[in-house]
Protein backbone atom coordinates (compact mmCIF):
# COMPACT_ATOMS: atom_id res chain seq x y z
CA UNK A 1 0.00 0.00 0.00
CA UNK A 2 1.24 3.50 -0.72
CA UNK A 3 1.59 5.92 2.17
CA UNK A 4 -0.27 9.19 2.15
CA UNK A 5 1.92 10.69 4.87
CA UNK A 6 3.93 13.72 3.83
CA UNK A 7 5.79 14.01 7.13
CA UNK A 8 5.28 15.73 10.48
CA UNK A 9 4.24 19.30 11.15
CA UNK A 10 4.39 21.45 14.30
CA UNK A 11 0.91 22.34 15.53
CA UNK A 12 2.20 25.70 16.80
CA UNK A 13 4.59 27.11 14.18
CA UNK A 14 3.92 24.84 11.19
CA UNK A 15 7.56 23.78 10.74
CA UNK A 16 7.73 20.50 8.82
CA UNK A 17 9.80 17.44 9.60
CA UNK A 18 10.38 14.15 7.80
CA UNK A 19 8.76 10.94 9.11
CA UNK A 20 10.83 10.32 12.21
CA UNK A 21 10.34 9.26 15.84
CA UNK A 22 10.07 12.77 17.29
CA UNK A 23 7.18 14.22 19.30
CA UNK A 24 7.97 17.91 19.57
CA UNK A 25 9.20 20.77 17.44
CA UNK A 26 12.84 21.57 18.04
CA UNK A 27 12.06 25.30 17.63
CA UNK A 28 9.25 25.86 20.12
CA UNK A 29 8.62 22.40 21.67
CA UNK A 30 5.11 22.38 20.14
CA UNK A 31 3.56 18.97 19.43
CA UNK A 32 4.17 17.41 16.04
CA UNK A 33 1.27 16.03 14.07
CA UNK A 34 1.17 13.75 11.01
CA UNK A 35 0.69 15.68 7.77
CA UNK A 36 -1.33 13.84 5.08
CA UNK A 37 -1.97 14.34 1.40
CA UNK A 38 -5.77 14.54 1.69
CA UNK A 39 -6.33 15.10 -2.03
CA UNK A 40 -4.64 11.81 -2.83
CA UNK A 41 -6.55 10.09 -0.02
CA UNK A 42 -9.86 11.44 -1.35
CA UNK A 43 -9.06 9.99 -4.77
CA UNK A 44 -8.15 6.62 -3.30
CA UNK A 45 -10.85 6.12 -0.63
CA UNK A 46 -14.56 5.47 -0.90
CA UNK A 47 -17.33 4.17 1.37
CA UNK A 48 -17.47 0.98 -0.71
CA UNK A 49 -13.74 0.40 -0.37
CA UNK A 50 -13.92 0.88 3.40
CA UNK A 51 -16.87 -1.45 3.93
CA UNK A 52 -15.39 -4.16 1.67
CA UNK A 53 -12.52 -4.59 4.14
CA UNK A 54 -12.51 -6.57 7.42
CA UNK A 55 -14.34 -4.82 10.27
CA UNK A 56 -11.30 -3.43 12.10
CA UNK A 57 -9.88 0.07 12.53
CA UNK A 58 -7.55 -0.70 9.60
CA UNK A 59 -10.40 -0.47 7.10
CA UNK A 60 -9.52 3.27 7.35
CA UNK A 61 -5.84 2.59 6.70
CA UNK A 62 -5.35 5.49 4.24
CA UNK A 63 -6.03 7.89 7.15
CA UNK A 64 -3.62 6.09 9.50
CA UNK A 65 0.10 6.85 9.41
CA UNK A 66 1.86 3.54 8.69
CA UNK A 67 4.00 3.46 5.56
CA UNK A 68 3.21 -0.13 4.68
CA UNK A 69 0.46 -2.46 5.83
CA UNK A 70 0.23 -2.56 9.64
CA UNK A 71 2.26 -5.37 11.18
CA UNK A 72 0.90 -5.14 14.74
CA UNK A 73 -2.74 -5.35 15.80
CA UNK A 74 -4.44 -5.96 12.50
CA UNK A 75 -7.58 -7.15 14.35
CA UNK A 76 -7.95 -4.06 16.55
CA UNK A 77 -11.09 -1.90 16.49
CA UNK A 78 -14.41 -2.51 14.81
CA UNK A 79 -16.07 -2.44 18.24
CA UNK A 80 -19.87 -2.30 18.59
CA UNK A 81 -21.90 0.91 18.50
CA UNK A 82 -24.86 -0.04 20.65
CA UNK A 83 -28.27 1.59 20.64
CA UNK A 84 -28.79 2.10 24.39
CA UNK A 85 -32.54 2.53 24.89
CA UNK A 86 -32.70 1.39 28.51
CA UNK A 87 -29.91 3.75 29.56
CA UNK A 88 -31.58 6.46 27.45
CA UNK A 89 -34.78 6.00 29.48
CA UNK A 90 -32.85 6.26 32.73
CA UNK A 91 -31.15 9.47 31.58
CA UNK A 92 -34.34 10.90 30.11
CA UNK A 93 -33.14 11.14 26.50
CA UNK A 94 -34.43 9.72 23.24
CA UNK A 95 -31.44 8.81 21.08
CA UNK A 96 -28.42 7.33 22.78
CA UNK A 97 -25.60 5.07 21.59
CA UNK A 98 -22.55 3.60 23.28
CA UNK A 99 -19.27 3.12 21.41
CA UNK A 100 -18.07 0.11 23.33
CA UNK A 101 -14.29 -0.13 23.39
CA UNK A 102 -14.56 -2.11 26.65
CA UNK A 103 -14.48 -5.08 24.26
CA UNK A 104 -11.68 -3.88 22.04
CA UNK A 105 -9.13 -6.54 21.07
CA UNK A 106 -6.79 -7.68 22.57
CA UNK A 107 -6.68 -5.83 25.94
CA UNK A 108 -10.20 -4.43 26.37
CA UNK A 109 -9.62 -0.70 26.02
CA UNK A 110 -9.36 1.92 23.27
CA UNK A 111 -5.60 1.95 23.82
CA UNK A 112 -5.21 -1.05 21.50
CA UNK A 113 -6.00 1.36 18.66
CA UNK A 114 -3.14 3.73 19.39
CA UNK A 115 -0.75 0.91 20.22
CA UNK A 116 -1.31 -0.98 16.98
CA UNK A 117 -0.34 2.15 15.07
CA UNK A 118 2.59 2.98 17.37
CA UNK A 119 4.12 -0.49 17.33
CA UNK A 120 3.66 -0.87 13.58
CA UNK A 121 5.58 2.41 13.29
CA UNK A 122 8.16 1.23 15.85
CA UNK A 123 8.89 -1.72 13.57
CA UNK A 124 9.08 0.52 10.49
CA UNK A 125 11.63 2.70 12.32
CA UNK A 126 13.61 -0.38 13.36
CA UNK A 127 13.07 -0.24 17.14
CA UNK A 128 13.41 -3.57 18.93
CA UNK A 129 12.66 -2.15 22.41
CA UNK A 130 9.48 -0.21 23.09
CA UNK A 131 7.93 1.36 26.16
CA UNK A 132 5.35 3.71 27.62
CA UNK A 133 4.30 5.74 30.62
CA UNK A 134 0.85 4.53 31.59
CA UNK A 135 -2.07 4.78 33.98
CA UNK A 136 -2.85 1.12 33.22
CA UNK A 137 -4.75 0.50 30.01
CA UNK A 138 -1.84 1.55 27.84
CA UNK A 139 0.47 -0.64 29.93
CA UNK A 140 -1.75 -3.68 29.21
CA UNK A 141 -1.90 -2.89 25.52
CA UNK A 142 1.79 -2.18 24.92
CA UNK A 143 2.77 -5.30 26.87
CA UNK A 144 0.36 -7.58 24.97
CA UNK A 145 0.94 -6.19 21.50
CA UNK A 146 4.73 -6.06 22.01
CA UNK A 147 4.68 -9.69 23.11
CA UNK A 148 2.76 -10.69 19.99
CA UNK A 149 5.17 -8.69 17.82
CA UNK A 150 8.28 -10.09 19.50
CA UNK A 151 9.38 -6.69 20.80
CA UNK A 152 10.97 -6.12 24.20
CA UNK A 153 8.91 -3.71 26.36
CA UNK A 154 9.57 -1.46 29.35
CA UNK A 155 6.39 -0.26 31.02
CA UNK A 156 6.45 2.57 33.58
CA UNK A 157 3.41 2.96 35.85
CA UNK A 158 2.52 4.68 39.11
CA UNK A 159 3.20 1.98 41.72
CA UNK A 160 -0.30 2.30 43.27
CA UNK A 161 -2.29 1.20 40.18
CA UNK A 162 -5.17 -1.27 40.41
CA UNK A 163 -3.83 -4.85 40.86
CA UNK A 164 -5.63 -6.10 37.71
CA UNK A 165 -3.89 -3.48 35.60
CA UNK A 166 -0.49 -4.47 36.97
CA UNK A 167 -1.13 -8.21 36.58
CA UNK A 168 -2.56 -7.59 33.12
CA UNK A 169 0.83 -6.15 32.15
CA UNK A 170 3.29 -8.52 33.81
CA UNK A 171 1.47 -11.56 32.37
CA UNK A 172 2.84 -10.68 28.92
CA UNK A 173 6.46 -10.74 30.07
CA UNK A 174 6.91 -6.97 29.95
CA UNK A 175 9.50 -5.34 32.19
CA UNK A 176 7.26 -3.40 34.55
CA UNK A 177 8.65 -0.53 36.57
CA UNK A 178 6.38 0.79 39.33
CA UNK A 179 7.32 4.37 40.15
CA UNK A 180 6.44 5.97 43.49
CA UNK A 181 4.68 9.14 42.42
CA UNK A 182 1.98 10.51 40.19
CA UNK A 183 1.48 9.71 36.52
CA UNK A 184 2.98 13.08 35.64
CA UNK A 185 6.17 12.16 37.49
CA UNK A 186 6.26 8.80 35.66
CA UNK A 187 5.80 10.64 32.40
CA UNK A 188 8.64 13.04 33.08
CA UNK A 189 10.96 10.13 33.90
CA UNK A 190 9.98 8.38 30.67
CA UNK A 191 10.73 11.49 28.60
CA UNK A 192 14.26 11.35 30.00
CA UNK A 193 14.54 7.56 29.51
CA UNK A 194 13.23 7.64 25.93
CA UNK A 195 15.88 10.06 24.74
CA UNK A 196 18.73 8.63 26.80
CA UNK A 197 18.25 5.01 25.69
CA UNK A 198 16.86 5.55 22.20
CA UNK A 199 13.88 3.26 22.70
CA UNK A 200 10.53 3.61 20.98
CA UNK A 201 8.19 5.03 23.62
CA UNK A 202 4.71 4.92 22.16
CA UNK A 203 3.47 8.06 23.91
CA UNK A 204 6.71 9.99 23.79
CA UNK A 205 8.90 9.86 20.68
CA UNK A 206 6.29 7.84 18.71
CA UNK A 207 3.44 10.01 19.98
CA UNK A 208 2.49 11.82 16.75
CA UNK A 209 1.82 8.45 15.08
CA UNK A 210 0.39 6.77 18.19
CA UNK A 211 -2.22 9.47 18.77
CA UNK A 212 -3.56 9.11 15.23
CA UNK A 213 -4.92 5.67 16.11
CA UNK A 214 -7.62 7.31 18.23
CA UNK A 215 -9.16 8.90 15.14
CA UNK A 216 -10.53 5.45 14.33
CA UNK A 217 -13.05 5.86 17.19
CA UNK A 218 -14.48 8.82 15.27
CA UNK A 219 -14.30 7.05 11.89
CA UNK A 220 -16.18 4.03 13.23
CA UNK A 221 -18.87 6.07 15.01
CA UNK A 222 -19.62 7.94 11.78
CA UNK A 223 -19.65 4.78 9.67
CA UNK A 224 -21.81 2.86 12.16
CA UNK A 225 -24.37 5.67 12.30
CA UNK A 226 -24.72 5.40 8.52
CA UNK A 227 -21.96 7.79 7.44
CA UNK A 228 -22.91 10.77 9.55
CA UNK A 229 -22.05 12.30 12.91
CA UNK A 230 -24.25 12.42 16.01
CA UNK A 231 -25.21 15.81 17.45
CA UNK A 232 -23.23 15.13 20.62
CA UNK A 233 -20.36 12.91 21.66
CA UNK A 234 -19.12 12.59 25.24
CA UNK A 235 -15.48 11.53 25.64
CA UNK A 236 -13.49 10.86 28.84
CA UNK A 237 -10.34 12.98 29.19
CA UNK A 238 -7.01 12.04 30.72
CA UNK A 239 -4.20 13.46 28.57
CA UNK A 240 -6.85 15.08 26.37
CA UNK A 241 -5.73 13.42 23.14
CA UNK A 242 -8.67 11.10 22.37
CA UNK A 243 -11.28 13.87 22.40
CA UNK A 244 -9.36 15.89 19.81
CA UNK A 245 -8.84 12.84 17.63
CA UNK A 246 -12.55 11.91 17.62
CA UNK A 247 -13.21 15.43 16.37
CA UNK A 248 -10.39 15.16 13.84
CA UNK A 249 -11.75 11.82 12.64
CA UNK A 250 -15.13 13.39 11.82
CA UNK A 251 -13.48 16.31 10.02
CA UNK A 252 -11.16 14.10 7.98
CA UNK A 253 -14.09 11.99 6.77
CA UNK A 254 -15.80 15.18 5.61
CA UNK A 255 -12.59 16.47 4.01
CA UNK A 256 -12.27 13.37 1.82
CA UNK A 257 -15.99 13.25 1.07
CA UNK A 258 -17.07 10.16 3.04
CA UNK A 259 -19.53 12.16 5.16
CA UNK A 260 -21.25 15.41 4.29
CA UNK A 261 -21.17 17.36 7.54
CA UNK A 262 -18.68 16.89 10.38
CA UNK A 263 -20.55 19.08 12.88
CA UNK A 264 -20.84 17.52 16.33
CA UNK A 265 -20.72 19.05 19.80
CA UNK A 266 -17.75 17.48 21.55
CA UNK A 267 -18.09 17.18 25.33
CA UNK A 268 -15.32 16.22 27.75
CA UNK A 269 -15.64 14.15 30.93
CA UNK A 270 -13.32 14.17 33.94
CA UNK A 271 -13.33 13.10 37.57
CA UNK A 272 -13.70 15.83 40.19
CA UNK A 273 -10.48 14.59 41.82
CA UNK A 274 -8.51 15.35 38.66
CA UNK A 275 -10.25 17.90 36.49
CA UNK A 276 -7.68 20.27 34.95
CA UNK A 277 -9.36 20.33 31.53
CA UNK A 278 -13.02 20.57 32.62
CA UNK A 279 -12.04 23.28 35.11
CA UNK A 280 -10.35 25.25 32.31
CA UNK A 281 -13.42 24.90 30.08
CA UNK A 282 -15.85 25.93 32.81
CA UNK A 283 -13.75 28.98 33.70
CA UNK A 284 -13.09 30.02 30.10
CA UNK A 285 -9.32 29.59 30.49
CA UNK A 286 -7.19 28.99 27.44
CA UNK A 287 -4.64 26.93 29.40
CA UNK A 288 -5.35 24.39 32.11
CA UNK A 289 -3.88 24.65 35.58
CA UNK A 290 -2.10 21.40 36.39
CA UNK A 291 -3.28 19.30 39.34
CA UNK A 292 -0.36 18.29 41.52
CA UNK A 293 -1.89 15.34 43.33
CA UNK A 294 -4.86 13.77 41.53
CA UNK A 295 -7.22 11.93 43.87
CA UNK A 296 -9.91 9.83 42.21
CA UNK A 297 -10.97 6.22 41.76
CA UNK A 298 -10.79 6.87 38.01
CA UNK A 299 -7.05 6.22 37.95
CA UNK A 300 -6.96 5.77 34.19
CA UNK A 301 -7.93 9.46 33.92
CA UNK A 302 -5.60 10.69 36.68
CA UNK A 303 -3.30 12.87 34.62
CA UNK A 304 -2.80 16.17 36.43
CA UNK A 305 -0.89 17.90 33.64
CA UNK A 306 -2.48 16.72 30.39
CA UNK A 307 -0.23 17.13 27.34
CA UNK A 308 -3.21 17.94 25.14
CA UNK A 309 -5.14 19.96 27.72
CA UNK A 310 -4.86 23.15 25.70
CA UNK A 311 -6.08 21.48 22.49
CA UNK A 312 -8.86 19.54 24.24
CA UNK A 313 -10.28 22.73 25.77
CA UNK A 314 -10.05 24.42 22.36
CA UNK A 315 -11.90 21.63 20.53
CA UNK A 316 -14.65 21.61 23.16
CA UNK A 317 -15.04 25.37 22.97
CA UNK A 318 -14.99 25.57 19.18
CA UNK A 319 -17.36 22.65 18.61
CA UNK A 320 -19.98 24.15 20.94
CA UNK A 321 -19.53 21.41 23.53
CA UNK A 322 -18.88 21.61 27.25
CA UNK A 323 -17.01 19.76 29.98
CA UNK A 324 -17.98 18.52 33.42
CA UNK A 325 -16.52 16.52 36.27
CA UNK A 326 -18.09 14.08 38.72
CA UNK A 327 -17.35 12.73 42.18
CA UNK A 328 -16.22 9.19 43.00
CA UNK A 329 -19.73 8.36 44.27
CA UNK A 330 -21.29 9.58 41.04
CA UNK A 331 -18.75 7.50 39.09
CA UNK A 332 -19.60 4.28 40.97
CA UNK A 333 -23.32 4.91 40.68
CA UNK A 334 -23.01 5.45 36.93
CA UNK A 335 -20.98 2.23 36.53
CA UNK A 336 -23.85 0.35 38.17
CA UNK A 337 -26.43 2.17 36.07
CA UNK A 338 -24.62 1.28 32.84
CA UNK A 339 -24.23 -2.35 33.89
CA UNK A 340 -27.88 -2.69 34.99
CA UNK A 341 -29.46 -0.98 32.00
CA UNK A 342 -27.21 -2.12 29.15
CA UNK A 343 -25.28 -5.12 30.46
CA UNK A 344 -21.96 -3.36 29.99
CA UNK A 345 -19.38 -3.46 32.75
CA UNK A 346 -17.19 -0.43 32.04
CA UNK A 347 -14.20 0.66 34.04
CA UNK A 348 -14.25 3.77 36.21
CA UNK A 349 -13.65 6.02 33.19
CA UNK A 350 -16.92 4.70 31.71
CA UNK A 351 -18.66 5.72 34.93
CA UNK A 352 -17.15 9.18 34.52
CA UNK A 353 -18.51 9.44 30.97
CA UNK A 354 -22.03 8.28 31.85
CA UNK A 355 -22.22 10.47 34.96
CA UNK A 356 -20.98 13.52 33.06
CA UNK A 357 -23.48 12.86 30.26
CA UNK A 358 -26.26 12.83 32.86
CA UNK A 359 -25.01 16.13 34.26
CA UNK A 360 -24.86 17.76 30.81
CA UNK A 361 -28.37 16.53 30.02
CA UNK A 362 -29.72 17.83 33.33
CA UNK A 363 -28.00 21.18 32.72
CA UNK A 364 -29.72 21.44 29.34
CA UNK A 365 -26.42 21.52 27.47
CA UNK A 366 -27.48 18.33 25.70
CA UNK A 367 -31.13 18.49 24.63
CA UNK A 368 -33.21 15.42 25.43
CA UNK A 369 -34.34 14.84 21.83
CA UNK A 370 -30.87 15.05 20.28
CA UNK A 371 -28.54 12.23 19.24
CA UNK A 372 -25.81 11.35 21.71
CA UNK A 373 -22.87 8.92 21.54
CA UNK A 374 -20.98 8.07 24.74
CA UNK A 375 -17.45 6.70 24.38
CA UNK A 376 -16.87 3.75 26.71
CA UNK A 377 -13.12 3.29 26.61
CA UNK A 378 -12.22 0.53 29.06
CA UNK A 379 -13.41 -2.63 30.81
CA UNK A 380 -14.76 -2.90 34.36
CA UNK A 381 -13.02 -6.20 35.05
CA UNK A 382 -9.83 -4.18 35.39
CA UNK A 383 -11.14 -1.85 38.11
CA UNK A 384 -13.33 -4.15 40.20
CA UNK A 385 -12.31 -2.65 43.54
CA UNK A 386 -14.13 0.57 42.58
CA UNK A 387 -17.54 -1.11 42.88
CA UNK A 388 -16.90 -3.90 45.42
CA UNK A 389 -18.39 -1.96 48.34
CA UNK A 390 -21.40 -0.82 46.31
CA UNK A 391 -22.52 -4.33 45.42
CA UNK A 392 -24.70 -6.73 47.36
CA UNK A 393 -22.95 -9.96 48.38
CA UNK A 394 -24.44 -13.15 46.93
CA UNK A 395 -26.69 -15.17 49.22
CA UNK A 396 -25.20 -18.51 50.25
CA UNK A 397 -27.48 -21.46 50.95
CA UNK A 398 -27.30 -25.22 51.29
CA UNK A 399 -28.26 -27.18 48.16
CA UNK A 400 -31.86 -27.63 49.26
CA UNK A 401 -35.18 -26.30 48.00
CA UNK A 402 -36.24 -25.53 51.60
CA UNK A 403 -33.44 -23.02 51.88
CA UNK A 404 -34.17 -21.42 48.52
CA UNK A 405 -37.94 -21.01 48.80
CA UNK A 406 -37.99 -18.40 51.59
CA UNK A 407 -35.54 -16.34 49.55
CA UNK A 408 -37.67 -16.08 46.43
CA UNK A 409 -39.85 -13.26 47.67
CA UNK A 410 -36.88 -11.32 48.96
CA UNK A 411 -34.83 -11.71 45.77
CA UNK A 412 -37.78 -10.78 43.58
CA UNK A 413 -37.40 -7.14 44.62
CA UNK A 414 -35.85 -5.24 41.76
CA UNK A 415 -32.17 -4.49 42.14
CA UNK A 416 -31.61 -0.85 42.94
CA UNK A 417 -30.18 1.21 40.15
CA UNK B 1 25.62 30.89 43.83
CA UNK B 2 25.73 28.02 41.40
CA UNK B 3 22.72 26.21 39.97
CA UNK B 4 22.98 23.26 37.63
CA UNK B 5 20.61 23.28 34.65
CA UNK B 6 19.84 20.08 32.75
CA UNK B 7 19.47 20.75 29.04
CA UNK B 8 17.17 18.60 26.89
CA UNK B 9 18.71 16.90 23.84
CA UNK B 10 17.23 19.24 21.17
CA UNK B 11 18.71 22.31 22.94
CA UNK B 12 22.22 20.98 23.36
CA UNK B 13 23.35 22.48 20.06
CA UNK B 14 23.36 25.78 22.01
CA UNK B 15 25.47 24.40 24.87
CA UNK B 16 28.21 22.78 22.79
CA UNK B 17 26.59 19.42 23.41
CA UNK B 18 26.68 19.69 27.21
CA UNK B 19 23.82 17.88 28.97
CA UNK B 20 24.10 20.12 32.05
CA UNK B 21 25.62 23.53 32.67
CA UNK B 22 26.30 25.72 35.73
CA UNK B 23 24.73 29.16 36.03
CA UNK B 24 24.26 31.81 38.70
CA UNK B 25 21.08 33.41 40.04
CA UNK B 26 18.81 33.71 43.05
CA UNK B 27 15.50 32.84 41.38
CA UNK B 28 14.42 30.53 38.55
CA UNK B 29 14.07 33.65 36.38
CA UNK B 30 17.56 34.95 37.04
CA UNK B 31 19.09 31.47 36.62
CA UNK B 32 17.39 31.07 33.22
CA UNK B 33 18.44 34.63 32.30
CA UNK B 34 22.04 33.74 33.11
CA UNK B 35 21.71 30.59 30.99
CA UNK B 36 20.51 32.75 28.09
CA UNK B 37 23.45 35.15 28.53
CA UNK B 38 26.00 32.36 28.54
CA UNK B 39 24.55 30.40 25.65
CA UNK B 40 23.18 32.13 22.56
CA UNK B 41 19.86 30.98 21.19
CA UNK B 42 18.44 29.42 24.33
CA UNK B 43 16.25 32.26 25.56
CA UNK B 44 13.93 32.30 22.54
CA UNK B 45 13.59 28.53 22.72
CA UNK B 46 12.46 28.58 26.35
CA UNK B 47 10.56 31.87 26.50
CA UNK B 48 7.84 33.53 24.49
CA UNK B 49 6.81 37.09 25.41
CA UNK B 50 8.59 36.76 28.73
CA UNK B 51 6.74 33.60 29.76
CA UNK B 52 7.94 30.01 29.62
CA UNK B 53 6.55 28.45 26.46
CA UNK B 54 3.34 26.44 26.71
CA UNK B 55 5.03 23.15 25.85
CA UNK B 56 8.12 23.55 28.03
CA UNK B 57 8.16 22.42 31.65
CA UNK B 58 10.76 23.59 34.16
CA UNK B 59 11.49 21.64 37.32
CA UNK B 60 13.36 22.81 40.40
CA UNK B 61 14.94 19.65 41.75
CA UNK B 62 11.92 17.32 41.45
CA UNK B 63 9.09 19.87 41.54
CA UNK B 64 7.35 21.54 38.61
CA UNK B 65 7.86 25.28 39.17
CA UNK B 66 4.14 25.86 38.47
CA UNK B 67 3.47 24.21 41.85
CA UNK B 68 5.99 26.57 43.48
CA UNK B 69 6.23 30.29 42.73
CA UNK B 70 6.85 29.91 39.00
CA UNK B 71 9.68 32.09 37.71
CA UNK B 72 9.91 33.93 41.03
CA UNK B 73 10.75 30.72 42.90
CA UNK B 74 13.99 31.24 44.84
CA UNK B 75 16.94 28.95 44.07
CA UNK B 76 19.94 28.23 46.27
CA UNK B 77 23.45 26.97 45.82
CA UNK B 78 23.44 23.35 44.67
CA UNK B 79 19.87 23.34 43.32
CA UNK B 80 19.16 21.65 40.02
CA UNK B 81 16.85 22.95 37.31
CA UNK B 82 15.60 20.76 34.46
CA UNK B 83 14.08 21.93 31.20
CA UNK B 84 11.85 19.17 29.83
CA UNK B 85 9.61 19.04 26.75
CA UNK B 86 5.97 18.86 27.91
CA UNK B 87 4.41 17.05 24.97
CA UNK B 88 4.38 13.50 26.25
CA UNK B 89 2.07 10.89 27.64
CA UNK B 90 -1.65 10.39 27.71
Amino acid sequence: MTSFVRGLRCRICGKTYPREPLNFCTEDFGPLEVDYDYEAIARSMSREKVTSRPNTMWRFRELLPTDGDPTVGFQVGGTPLIRADRLADALGVENLWLKNDAVNFPTLSFKDRVVSVALSKAREFGFTTVGCASTGNLANSVAANAAAAGLESYIFIPSDLEPAKILGTTIYGAKVIGVTGTYDQVNRLCTQVAFKYGWGFVNINLRPFYAEGSKSVGFEIAEQLGWRTPQHVVVPMAGGSLIGKVHKGFHELAKIGLIRNPACKIHGAQAAGCSPISTAVKNGWENHKPVRKPNTIAKSLAIGDPADGYFAAKVIRESGGWAEDVTDDEITEAMLLLARTEGIFAETAGGVTVAVARKLIDQGRIHRDEEIVLCITGNGLKTQEAVTDALEKPVVIKPSLEEFEPLVEKLAEPALV
Amino acid sequence: MSVRIHIPTPMRQHTQGQAAVEVGGSTVQSALDDLGKKYDGITQRVFENGQIRRFVNVYLNDEDIRYLDNLATPVKDGDELSIIPAVAGG
